[in-house]
């Protein structure tokens, strides 16, 4: 490609590699690089440096393990197998097995699951393993029950479906209670801000064209030397969501930087340590290392709303996240994160120690990662009722300075056990249950419904999926609510009952 | 400095709080309480100068006190300074000092968000 007035700086693989080898190049981390192409330009930045490291060490879900057992005698096909007492997945050769990060135990639930039997594994630690079989003529054995480490494995191969997001949405909660949520606790009303992701350090931020990522790329994971297979799911480069594929030898791996995780009232997860070398070839990819915080922006999304488009209330870059305090309507809300900035320093920098000890070479990818994704949503053949189809629309709505007794008369001669309490102007401000009219009687002195009614009502909208109020009834203990309008304008109830109708019409 | 009083079925209908507080005139504040029926647990803010005549005065009525002086108990095999408790704790007790989460003395209230917030379970609550 010619360009006019002066030459464009580039260097070949094989002369970094020839540096590594003799303990000669030149190796950063991405945190140090921004200062260097910013002192330097990137033509000479591409002199100076050779190879610049970077990591992240955060939650990733979708990952686990091949697993071979070896053949026992007699022989056993596998179909289920617990290890730990957590399931593995069996469907597919006699002896191998497929142990996903995110299954919980049969015994301690989410406080132990495919995580936590991966970490014992690299720890060293001995794990029981309960195998279940068909019995055929070649596998005749049906049962059996042993105890392995990993050296007792042939093979315990990592294989992560989605690892490394390129960056990954803040979360916050606008709802009125605390929501425990795979991006940690989130305090009500807007109470805190969580996020994940090393920004700076991000490994794909670092590379979001994939000038050298691609498939077959050697990586820094958990310790071990792994590899790049491809794309990861959801991969969507052309939103800034990029993710890759990666698999490992599980037998190399430390147990510094695979920490398996639980979060609270949602499940298990493990935590990963990942970073790639990126050799500094061009300016291009000179000047995509010097990418900063405040380069890499996120979404901060509202994780209140318990559905797939989650409504985002600002941009913020990871400068902000990091700065440890947001804006948000007027209000100063605390930011932390979920990852771990100090762990992906770990990385970067053991990374780049074990390339300057010419310990770690740098890889021609095979193939360059596709630039094109798709993250798109489900596409669901069976349609699920929403509230609106089911809900009863004869509601008898009262306001709050009718007294005690009416409320009851209207109770006994309507057909529900709730009134919904609305203000002057028709909007939802209160419910007032059989259950609060009884109270008040035998209490012996109320006047009007006003003082004994329920002023933290819950209430759901005709258009949200009936899963959503089966969920609020079960999480608060209650059996019934008004279904609003936008305006909060009681348009009808649904109630526990509808709900069951329809699973025995169901059936 | 904070002061953690266990709350014994006997006495925890005796006004205990403002009974001491009328004998030592120290400025108290509550910051956590969770009584019920038979028992309960409180958690004081007490002026450092005057928490030895309180404590004193709560053991004399029977209340167990325990003095808060290490914030939360963390496994340091276990922590990896993610800064999931940063956040969540009302009292702001943690910190990061260059992406090391610190946890500063005297500011916790044993609320325990941190112990079910910790995604490595990390921590601990002194007295639990």
């Amino acid at each position: 490609m010619p360009t006019f007035g002066r030459p464009v700086q580039e260097k070949s693989l094989s002369e970094i590699n020839e540096r590594i080898r003799d303990g000669s190049a030149r190796v950063v981390t991405a945190e140090e690089m921004p200062d260097i192409v910013d002192e330097l330009g990137p033509a000479e930045a591409v002199r100076e440096v050779d190879v610049v490291t970077t990591g992240t060490f955060g939650a990733m879900c979708s990952s686990g393990v091949f697993l071979n057992l070896g053949h026992s005698d007699p022989p056993i096909k596998i179909g289920r197998a617990f290890l730990n007492r957590v399931e593995a997945y069996g469907g597919i050769a006699a002896v191998d097995l497929f142990l996903g990060a995110t299954q919980p135990s049969e015994d301690r639930g989410i406080e132990y699951g495919g995580a936590h039997v991966m970490e014992d594994l690299v720890s060293g630690k001995q794990i029981e393993v309960d195998a279940f079989g068909v019995g055929t003529d070649c596998y005749p054995q049906t049962e059996l029950e042993t105890c392995l480490r990993l050296d007792d494995f042939n093979q315990a191969v990592m294989v992560n479906p989605r690892n490394a997001y390129q960056r990954y949405n803040a979360a916050t909660n606008t709802s009125d209670r605390t929501m425990h949520t795979y991006m940690g606790t989130l305090l009500p009303r807007v109470g805190n801000i969580h996020y994940s992701g090393a920004g700076v350090l991000s490994p794909l931020s670092n590379d979001p064209n994939f000038d050298y990522i691609g498939v077959g790329t050697r990586i820094f994971l958990a310790g071990a030397q792994g590899y790049i297979m491809g794309t990861g799911t959801q991969h969507n480069p052309q939103s800034g969501f990029s993710t890759l594929m990666v698999t490992g030898d599980m037998k190399k791996m430390s147990s510094r930087f695979l920490r398996a995780a639980t979060f609270h009232k949602y499940g298990p997860s493990l935590y990963l340590g990942i970073g790639i070398p990126i050799p500094i070839l061009n300016e291009k990819l000179a000047r995509s290392t010097a990418v900063r915080d405040r380069d890499i922006t996120v979404p901060i999304v509202d994780y209140g709303i318990p559905r797939r488009d989650r409504p985002s209330l600002k941009a913020v870059s990871y400068e902000d996240l990091k700065s440890g305090i947001i804006e948000l309507s007027g209000k100063e809300v605390a930011t932390s994160s979920l990852s771990s900035f100090l762990m992906a320093r770990e990385v970067a920098a053991m990374l780049k120690q074990q390339v300057e000890k010419g310990e770690f070479a740098i890889t021609c990818p095979v193939e360059p990662l596709s630039r094109l994704g798709s993250s798109r949503p489900m596409k669901q053949t069976k349609e699920s009722p929403n509230v609106g189809d089911v809900m009863s629309c004869d509601v008898v709505t009262v306001r709050e300075d009718i007294g005690v007794d009416e409320a009851a008369r209207l109770i006994v001669s309507g057909s529900f056990d709730h009134l919904p309490v609305i203000s002057k102007d028709g909007r939802l401000i209160g419910i007032i249950t059989t259950w609060d009219i009884s109270k008040a009687v035998a209490g012996g002195k109320p006047s009007c419904i006003g003082e004994i009614m329920t002023r933290r009502v819950y209430s759901i909208r005709a258009d949200e999926p009936i899963e959503i109020a089966a969920r609020t009834f079960d999480v608060h203990s209650i059996s019934a609510m008004p279904v609003v309008d936008r305006d909060n304008k009681v348009i009808g109830m649904i109630t526990s009952n509808h709900l069951s109708r329809l699973l025995a019409r169901r059936r | 400095m904070k002061l953690m009083l266990h709350v014994s079925p006997g006495i925890v209908r005796y006004p205990l709080i403002a009974s001491v507080i009328l004998e030592t005139e120290a400025l108290v504040n509550i910051e956590r309480a969770s009584i019920d029926a038979v028992s309960g647990e409180i958690v004081l803010e007490v002026p450092a100068e005057k928490c030895p005549e309180v404590k004193a005065a709560f053991e004399k009525r029977g209340v167990r006190v325990v003095p808060l002086e290490i914030p939360v108990v963390r496994d340091e095999n276990e922590c990896v300074h993610c800064g999931a408790c940063v956040s969540i704790c009302p009292t702001r007790t943690f910190r990061f000092e260059d992406w090391r989460v610190m946890a500063d003395s005297g500011r916790c209230i044993q609320c325990g968000a941190c112990v079910i917030g910790c995604p490595q379970r990390a921590l601990k609550l002194v007295l639990k």
